[in-house]
């Protein structure tokens, strides 16, 4: 490496490039990263939006005033406002079970709560087509009792609860172990029951950690696809989710309305994505127990 | 008690219906299981599946690790943005990525029109395949090296340079090494995700049979002939190939961290 004047006379110059790399290779490196991104990352959620809009305003919001587009959100914010809330209170549940008391297994109860994550989203709902389909055990009492599960909401909201079932228990295993029990166990000593104790110690020390694994669970519960696309038997109008819905708009070359309700889809994860990051920069260090996904 | 409410919890809405998958995978007995296994669109789904994923994967390990690397030690405007960018895969539906992509890589599309051009088809080809499972793939990586990456020392540089390692040496012997075990388990991560994914791949594969027919979609084609038995005999062999190379990253994990002394 040649020398030149500058790192001769400032030694801290010279301590820098010692562990960073020169100028050229980081202007590079981070060229690659950032036109990376920009092409595989970008580029796509650009697309969504422009296609949209291709045929103008009108046309964009048109979109929206046919029923079944309308049918398609109302299912989905009903779909997600049942699966979000139970998950919700399983996540808690199941994380204070975890990191609260000793017991034997488990690691191997944390590695089950994580199991929907390494199935495939279409196996997820092909489980349940087979636990509810007319050739099963359960099928034909379901049948006689006149309740509807399969291509109907309950085996949406049911294959929506499968995959979106860790988000929530595995933001709050890391935290509430790191966190450990002395706050509990204060609480409890001063008189405190266990409710009292979870209502005004635990749930305000997690806040933070639930919100951000409430965003995530929703994120996906709204826009899950392979799982819900395999148990709702696409009826229009009515098990058509919004996702479901974007695949027949745009199986019928109707790119315009397609890509409207896809854009509703993609300004949800961008909101989800700004409110993600604000969490991230003023509770950094409550969530900094969290992991990846 | 609620140790009690967890386990019916997991109980209900996911070990049982997977017992079934088992169960009924199972009752097909190996005759049946092995007709489903050896049927040429079975193993060809299955092999594109894995090939691209595979194929996806390593590009997203070489790409993933340039964006932690530049993340963490790099500072330049809108780094910020750029960090909550690469969460985008996580939080976009697949479905919309679908299209998206396919409307950016079919012949009329922005980037398809110029690789046409050159004579490169995307769109309804394995490599449309690859593109998505790219694109889905990537924060599984990042988001898995970029944490280790934080915790380097800096005194293990250091103490490099003043050995006499020039840069180049520095990184590959010394940093990569303590990052290997993470960068495995983001690639496990990505290729596990990849393998399964439905939702961005089925509109950009153009879902030809022996060509760019993935295996899950080969799933809910045979649940739309209402094929149950073909259905599970795939699903099966994909969970059980799954954990297979999951089990053999583990095993290299646990290899490397003997070496290495640490790991992720």
């Amino acid at each position: 490496m040649a020398l030149d004047p500058v790192q001769v006379t400032d030694p801290t110059a010279t301590a820098r490039h010692a562990t960073t790399e020169r100028r050229t290779a980081r202007f590079i490196l981070t060229g690659i990263a950032l036109v990376f991104l920009a092409l595989f990352l970008v580029l796509p959620l650009v697309s969504v939006f422009v296609e949209a809009f291709r045929k103008g305003p009108s046309e964009y919001f048109a979109a929206f005033s046919e029923p079944d587009a309308q049918a398609a959100i109302r299912l989905t914010l009903l779909v997600a406002s049942i699966a979000v809330p139970l998950n919700v209170v399983f996540g808690v549940v199941a994380a204070w079970a975890i990191a609260k008391f000793e017991f034997k297994g488990k690691a191997f109860l944390t590695t089950l709560i994580d199991l929907p994550f390494s199935v495939s989203p279409v196996i997820s709902g092909l489980v349940y087509v087979l636990l509810f389909t007319s050739q099963s055990a359960l099928g034909p009492w379901l049948k006689s009792h006149g309740i509807e599960i399969l291509f109907a909401v309950p085996g949406i909201v049911l294959a929506t609860m499968f995959v979106t079932f860790p988000f929530v228990a595995r933001e709050l295993i890391p935290l509430m172990q790191e966190q450990g029990t002395t706050d509990e166990e204060a609480a409890l000593s001063l008189g405190a029951n266990g409710w009292q104790t979870f209502w005004h110690v635990t749930l305000p020390n997690i806040k933070w950690g639930l919100l951000y694994g409430v965003l995530l669970c929703n994120a996906r519960a709204m826009g899950e696809f392979g799982a819900v696309s395999v148990v709702s038997g696409h009826i229009r109008g009515l098990t058509n989710t919004m996702p479901l819905h974007v695949e027949i708009l745009y199986n019928e070359y109707n790119f315009v309305a397609a890509f409207a309700v896809a854009s509703l889809l993609a300004l949800l994860a961008l909101v989800t994505l700004v409110l993600k990051t604000l969490l991230e920069l003023r509770y950094g260090a409550e969530l900094r127990a969290v992991g990846g996904h | 008690m609620t140790l009690g409410f967890t386990l019916a919890y997991l109980a209900l809405i996911v070990l049982i219906p997977l017992t079934g998958l088992v169960l009924r995978s199972a009752s097909l007995g190996f005759p049946g299981f092995w007709h489903v296994a050896t049927d040429p669109r079975t193993v060809n789904a299955l092999k594109i599946s894995f090939g691209t994923s595979l194929i996806a994967a390593v590009i997203n390990v070489i790409f993933g690790v340039i964006v932690a690397w530049v993340l963490v030690r790099y500072r330049f405007p809108g780094r910020r943005i750029v960090d909550a960018i690469v969460d985008l895969p996580f939080a976009l539906p697949t479905a919309v990525a679908g299209i998206a992509l396919t409307a950016l890589y079919s012949r009329n599309g922005w980037i398809g029109h110029w690789l046409d051009l050159i004579g490169i088809k995307v769109a309804f080809t394995p490599i449309g395949i690859t593109i998505a499972l790219i694109f889905i793939g990537l924060p599984f990586v990042v988001r898995t090296v970029q944490p280790v990456m934080e915790e380097i020392r800096k005194e293990v540089e250091e103490a490099a340079a003043t050995l006499g390692a020039n840069r180049f040496q520095t990184i590959t012997r010394v940093l990569l090494p303590g990052l290997q075990p993470a960068i495995l388990t983001g690639f496990a991560l990505a290729f596990a995700r990849a393998v399964g994914e439905y939702g961005s791949v089925i509109f950009i594969a153009g879902n030809l049979p022996y060509v760019s027919e993935i295996a899950p979609l080969l799933i809910v084609i045979r649940l739309e002939e209402f094929d149950y038995a073909g259905a599970t005999a795939i699903a099966t062999i994909m969970l059980l190939i799954s954990f297979f190379m999951l089990f053999v990253i583990n095993l290299i994990q646990a290899w490397s961290r003997r070496r290495y002394g640490y790991g992720a």
